[in-house]
C-alpha cells in the first residue's frame, strides 16, 4: 500500500520542523508554570529560535532545493530572509517581555507559543514554492496575530481591531485564493515553478490568467498594506497591544517581501510588464496616501502605520524596477530587458531589511516608555525625552532621521538604492514623485524630534526599563547608525542571496 | 603624516563632539566648554598644514585620500582640496574656534550639546569641501542638516520651531533633486568620482536638466532670490553661534556646490542659462538690498545684506572669467569673516539688552566705545569700503562685469550704494546719537574674551583687505583650470 511512499528530503525544512516540535512542546510544558514564573516560556521561546538560527547555519547549502514534492523551497534568499527573520522575533520577544509581564491578561503562555506559530507561518511564507504552501503560511501567520491582537480582552479597541484584521484579513485572502484558482485554471499547475515553466512557454489562457493575477495581486497587496488595500494597517497598528504591533509591524514585512519575489518574480515573471504597472500605481498610492495621513496623527502607532504604508510603497518601487520593457523597432516585438533586475530586487530586499531594523527600534522606543498601565502611544508621551533621558533622545532621533532618509543612517542608503534601481530603469519621474513624498514624509518624523528635542516634558518620570532591554534598544539604535555609516555589508548580503535565488 | 590630513580635519571635530557629548549635564559645564574648545583648537590646527604643504602650482587636487567605501556601486572614500576648497576647509575649522568661544558664556542650558553640535557640524562641513565623491559629498550635505535644525530650534529665539523646520524642508528640498542628478550621472557614467564627471561628456539636453537639478539645490543653499525666504527666518531665530556658522560657512556651500558640480559637469548648459543666473543675481544684489534697508530687525538687516553680498558671488561665476570667478571666492571668504563679525556684534547687544531691534538702541558708543570702534570696522566691510576684505572681492567681480557687460557691471555697483546705505545707517541709528535709553546707558563695554575674537576677526578682515595675494595666489591655478574646462564645449 505503501510502495509509493518515499520519504522527502527533510533537510531542507529542519528549522521549520524544529520549530513546530518545540512549539508544540513549549505549549505543554507552559500548563506547568505559573504566571509569575513566565519567564521560564519566555527563555524557551527564544532559544527556540537560536535554535532554528543554528540549524539554519548547519543546514546551509550554496544551492536551491525542492523537497516536500516541490512544494517547498531552501535557497539564498530563504536563508537570509530566515536569519533576519529569527533575529527580528527574538528582539520583539526582549522588547515585550517586561509589557507582557505587566499586564495580566497577555501574560500567558500564548503569546509566546503563538509568537512562534506566527514565526513558522512566515518561514513557510518565504520558502514557500507552490500556491497552497504560500496560502498555507499566510494562513499560520494570521491566525496567529489575529488571536493575538485579541489577547487583551479587557480592551474594546484590541476587540475592534481584532476583529477588523480578522474580517477584512479574511476577505483579503479570499481575494488571494480566487485569483490562484484562476492561475491554476490558466496554468494547470499550482507549483510556482511549474507555472513560470507554462507561461515562459506560452502556454496559458491570456485573460483568465490576468483576471487572476489581478485577485492574486489584490491578496497580497493587503498583506503588504499597501493603498488601497490598506486600510486596516491604522486600525491595527493603533488598536492593538503595542507589544504585538512591534510584531506586527517589523517582521511579517519580511515575509511578504518574500512572497512578493515568490509569486511575481519566480511564478509570474513573464507576466511581468503587466504586474508592474499595478505595483506603481499602488507603489505612488501608498506613498501618497501614507505619507499625508500620517502628518495628520496624534498617536505614535497610529502615524508609525502610516509611515509603513508608505515604506512599502517606496519598496515596491524597487521591486517594479526590475524589468524594463522596450518596443524592438524591427519586429514590434516587446523585449524585456532584466539587465536591471538583480540591483532592482536586492535594493527592495535591503528596503525591507532595513526597514525591519528602523521600526522594531521605533515600536521599542514605545515599549520602553510604556510601563504598567500606562502606554506611551501618543505623540506627546515623547515631549522633552531629551531632558529625561538624553541617550534614548539621541536612539530615537537616530530613528527618526533614518526613517526620514536622512544620512549617515540605513534609511538613506535603503532609500538611495531603490532610487538607483529606478533611475536606472528610467522611470525619472518616479524617482522625482517618491522624492517628493519622501520629502513630505520627513515633516512627521522632524516633528517627533521636535518633541524630543524643543519642547518640555509633560512628565518627568525617569525612564524605568531592565537592563536588557536598555542594552538591545541601544544596540538596535546603534546598529541604524553604523549600517548607515558601513551598508556594504548588508547590501551585499542581499544581492549575494538574490544572485543565487533568481531564476528568471 | 599629511596623507591623512583632511581625514583629521573631518573626524577630529567629529569625535571631539561625541567626547563632548559624553560629558553630560550642565553639572559638567566647565568641562564640556574646555573640552569644545580643545577639540576645535585641535580641528584648526590641522587644517593649518593644508596650507603650509600646499603645492599653488599643482592642477589638481591635494592630499588625495582614496579607499573603498561601497565598492558594489564604486562610492569611495575620496577626499582631497585644491586652491578652491582648501581655503573653505581651514575658514571652517577658524571659525568653529570663534563659535565655541563666542558660546562660553551666553549658552548656559545644555552646554555640553551645544557644543558638540557645532563640533559635529563642522567635521561634516569639512567633509562637504574636502568630498571628491558624488554620494561622499551628498551624505556630509545632508547630514550637516542635522546639527543646525536642533542648534535652531534647541537653543534658538521664540519662533524657533518655525524656523527651524522651514529650514530643515527648504533645504532638503533641494537636495533631494540633487540627489537624483547624482544618481542619473552615475547610472549613465557608472561613477561617482566628481572628477571623472568633469571629464564626462553629456549631451546639450541633460546638461540643462542636470544643472536645473545642481541649480535648485544650491540656489536654495545660497540662498538666491526668490528661495532665500528661509534664510532671514533661520537667522533671526538661531543663537548667535548659529548664526555665525549659518552665514560664514553653510552659505558657502550652495556657492561651492557651483563650483564643484554645475560649472564643470554641466559647462555647456551653464553657458546656456547664465542668463538666467546673472538676472537672479541681480535681482538678489539690487532688490534685496533695498529690502535690507528697510528691516527694523539687526539680525534680519544683515540677513537680507548676506544674500546680496551672495548675489555677487554666483554673478562673478556666471560671467566664465578668472577675475569674476577669484573675485566671487575672495568674497565668500571675506563674507565669512566680515558677516560672522557682523552677527557677533548684534549678539555682544542682544546678549546686554535682550532686543535686537534698531529702534531700541541709540548712542551705544558712550557706554561701549571699543566695541563702537570693532563694529564700525566691520560695518564698512559689509559696505565694501576699501582696505577691508569686503572690497577686494566685490572689486574684482565689478571689474570683471566690466569686461562682460557694462550694464551687468553698472547694476552691480549698486550694491556699493546699497551695502553703504543699510550698513551705515544702521550703524548711526544704534552706535550714534543720544543714549536712547537706561539699558543702553548701563551697557558695559566688551570684555576679554568678546574682544579676542572680534579682534580675530577684525586683523582677518584687514589682512584680506590690504594684502588679498596670498589667498589669491592658491586659488589661481585652480580657477584658471576651472575657467579653462568652463569654456571647451563638452557636446560632442
Amino acid at each position: 500500500m505503501f510502495d509509493n511512499f518515499v520519504v522527502p528530503n527533510l533537510q531542507p525544512a529542519a528549522p521549520e520542523i524544529f520549530l513546530v516540535v518545540m512549539a508544540s512542546a513549549i505549549l505543554l510544558i507552559d500548563l506547568f508554570i505559573k504566571d509569575s514564573r513566565r519567564t521560564v516560556t519566555f527563555a524557551l521561546s527564544v532559544l527556540t529560535l537560536l535554535g532554528c538560527a543554528v540549524i539554519q547555519f548547519l543546514t546551509w547549502t550554496p544551492d536551491i532545493t525542492y523537497t516536500f514534492s516541490n512544494m517547498f523551497v531552501d535557497d539564498q534568499m530563504a536563508d537570509v530572509l530566515k536569519l533576519f527573520l529569527y533575529l527580528a522575533v527574538v528582539m520583539v520577544l526582549f522588547y515585550s517581555r517586561a509589557y507582557v509581564v505587566d499586564r495580566s491578561e497577555m501574560n500567558k503562555g500564548e503569546y509566546y507559543v503563538l509568537t512562534l506559530f506566527a514565526t513558522l507561518g512566515m518561514m513557510v511564507m518565504i520558502s514557500a514554492n507552490n500556491f497552497v504552501t504560500v496560502y498555507i503560511g499566510i494562513e499560520l501567520l494570521s491566525l496567529s496575530l489575529y488571536a493575538m491582537v485579541a489577547m487583551n480582552r479587557a480592551s474594546l479597541a484590541a476587540s475592534e481591531a481584532a476583529m477588523k484584521y480578522f474580517v477584512l484579513g479574511a476577505l483579503a485572502s479570499g481575494l488571494l485564493l480566487y485569483g490562484m484558482s484562476m492561475i491554476y485554471g490558466a496554468t494547470g499547475s499550482l507549483e510556482i515553478t511549474a507555472i513560470a515553466e507554462v507561461l515562459r512557454n506560452g502556454g496559458a489562457n491570456g485573460n483568465l490568467l490576468i483576471f487572476g493575477l489581478i485577485f492574486l495581486i489584490a491578496g497580497m497587496a493587503f498583506k503588504l498594506g499597501v493603498v488601497p488595500f490598506h486600510m486596516w494597517i491604522p486600525d491595527v497598528y493603533h488598536g492593538a497591544p503595542t507589544s504585538v504591533t512591534l510584531l506586527i509591524g517589523s517582521a511579517p514585512k519580511l515575509a511578504a517581501f518574500a512572497i512578493v519575489m515568490r509569486l511575481l518574480v519566480s511564478g509570474l515573471f513573464p507576466l511581468a510588464a503587466e504586474w508592474q504597472n499595478m505595483l506603481i500605481i499602488m507603489a505612488v498610492l501608498s506613498m501618497a496616501i501614507g505619507n499625508l495621513a500620517a502628518i495628520a496623527q496624534t498617536n505614535i502607532k497610529r502615524m508609525l502605520a502610516y509611515s509603513a504604508i508608505s515604506h512599502m510603497g517606496f519598496m515596491l518601487l524597487g521591486i517594479v524596477s526590475g524589468v524594463v520593457g522596450s518596443v524592438d523597432p524591427v519586429t514590434g516585438d516587446i523585449i524585456r530587458d532584466a539587465r536591471f533586475a538583480l540591483n532592482a530586487y536586492s535594493s527592495a530586499m535591503f528596503y525591507v531589511v532595513s526597514y525591519v531594523l528602523m521600526s522594531l527600534g521605533t515600536f521599542g522606543m514605545i515599549l520602553l516608555m510604556s510601563r504598567s498601565g500606562f502606554e506611551a502611544d501618543t505623540l506627546d508621551d515623547f515631549k522633552g525625552l531629551n531632558q529625561r533621558s538624553p541617550w534614548f533622545a539621541a536612539i530615537m532621533m537616530m530613528l527618526m532621521f533614518s526613517m526620514a532618509g536622512i544620512p549617515f543612517f540605513i534609511g538613506f542608503f535603503a532609500k538611495f538604492t531603490v532610487l538607483m534601481a529606478v533611475i536606472a530603469a528610467g522611470y525619472i519621474w518616479f524617482a522625482i514623485v517618491a522624492v517628493l513624498f519622501s520629502l513630505i514624509g520627513a515633516f512627521y518624523y522632524l516633528r517627533v524630534v521636535k518633541l524630543m528635542y524643543f519642547d518640555a516634558p509633560q512628565d518627568e518620570t525617569p525612564i524605568a526599563a531592565d537592563a536588557d532591554m536598555r542594552l538591545l534598544i541601544s544596540a538596535n539604535g546603534i546598529a541604524v547608525a553604523l549600517f548607515g555609516l558601513f551598508p556594504q555589508v548588508i547590501m551585499t548580503l542581499c544581492a549575494f542571496s538574490l544572485l543565487r535565488s533568481l531564476t528568471p | 603624516m599629511s596623507n591623512h590630513l583632511l581625514s583629521l580635519a573631518i573626524w577630529l571635530p567629529i569625535a571631539a563632539g561625541v567626547i563632548v557629548l559624553l560629558t553630560g549635564s550642565d553639572r559638567n559645564a566647565p568641562l564640556a566648554r574646555m573640552l569644545a574648545l580643545v577639540g576645535a583648537l585641535a580641528g584648526f590646527l590641522v587644517t593649518i598644514p593644508l596650507w603650509a604643504a600646499f603645492d599653488p602650482a599643482y592642477v589638481g587636487m591635494q592630499f588625495v585620500e582614496f579607499s573603498n567605501w561601497i565598492p558594489r556601486f564604486d562610492i569611495n572614500y575620496h577626499l582631497g582640496v585644491d586652491g578652491i576648497s582648501m581655503l573653505f576647509v581651514i575658514l571652517n575649522a577658524f571659525v568653529t574656534v570663534i563659535v565655541v568661544i563666542a558660546g562660553w558664556e551666553v549658552i548656559g542650558k545644555k552646554v555640553a550639546q551645544y557644543n558638540a553640535a557645532f563640533l559635529i557640524m563642522s567635521g561634516l562641513m569639512n567633509g562637504i569641501f574636502a568630498s571628491l565623491d558624488g554620494v561622499l559629498f551628498y551624505v556630509f550635505f545632508e547630514a550637516s542638516l542635522i546639527p543646525m535644525y536642533l542648534i535652531i530650534g534647541v537653543w534658538g529665539g521664540p519662533n524657533r520651531v518655525y524656523a527651524a523646520f522651514k529650514f530643515f524642508l527648504y533645504t532638503l528640498f533641494g537636495s533631494l533633486l540633487f540627489l537624483l542628478a547624482l544618481i542619473y550621472l552615475f547610472v549613465h557614467s557608472g561613477t561617482f568620482s566628481i572628477l571623472d564627471w568633469h571629464q564626462l561628456s553629456i549631451p546639450l539636453g541633460a546638461q540643462i536638466w542636470i544643472f536645473l537639478a545642481f541649480l535648485i539645490a544650491f540656489a536654495v543653499k545660497v540662498p538666491m532670490w526668490p528661495v532665500h525666504t528661509w534664510l532671514p527666518d533661520a537667522h533671526v531665530e538661531a543663537p548667535t553661534g548659529g548664526s555665525i556658522v549659518l552665514a560664514a560657512i553653510a552659505l558657502k556651500l550652495g556657492a561651492y556646490g557651483f563650483i564643484r558640480f554645475s560649472l564643470p559637469i554641466a559647462p555647456d548648459a551653464s553657458h546656456q542659462l547664465s542668463g538666467l543666473i546673472i538676472a537672479l543675481s541681480l535681482i538678489a544684489v539690487v532688490y534685496i538690498g533695498f529690502v535690507a534697508l528697510v528691516q527694523a530687525d539687526m539680525k534680519k538687516l544683515v540677513a537680507y545684506s548676506s544674500i546680496a553680498h551672495m548675489g555677487f558671488v554666483t554673478l562673478g561665476f556666471f560671467m566664465f572669467s578668472a577675475l569674476g570667478v577669484e573675485g566671487a571666492l575672495v568674497q565668500m571668504i571675506s563674507h565669512g569673516f566680515v558677516s560672522g563679525a557682523m552677527f557677533f556684534c548684534i549678539g555682544v547687544m542682544y546678549d546686554r539688552v535682550h532686543s535686537r531691534q534698531i529702534a531700541d538702541y541709540g548712542g551705544v558708543v558712550n557706554t561701549m566705545p571699543k566695541f563702537a570702534a570693532l563694529f564700525m570696522l566691520f560695518s564698512m566691510a559689509n559696505a565694501g569700503l576699501p582696505a577691508t576684505s569686503g572690497f577686494v572681492g566685490e572689486f574684482m567681480v565689478i571689474l570683471g562685469a566690466v569686461k562682460f557687460n557694462f550694464w551687468i557691471a553698472f547694476a552691480a555697483a549698486t550694491s556699493l550704494i546699497l551695502g553703504a546705505a543699510y550698513s551705515l545707517w544702521m550703524y548711526k541709528r544704534v552706535i550714534f546719537g543720544e543714549v536712547a535709553n537706561p539699558h543702553v546707558a548701563e551697557l558695559s563695554d566688551i570684555n576679554k574674551r568678546e574682544f579676542l575674537i572680534l579682534g580675530a576677526l577684525a586683523l582677518c578682515t584687514l589682512w584680506m583687505g590690504l594684502y588679498p595675494q596670498p589667498f589669491t595666489d592658491v586659488m589661481h591655478t585652480s580657477v584658471n583650470e576651472l575657467i579653462n574646462h568652463v569654456n571647451t564645449p563638452k557636446i560632442q
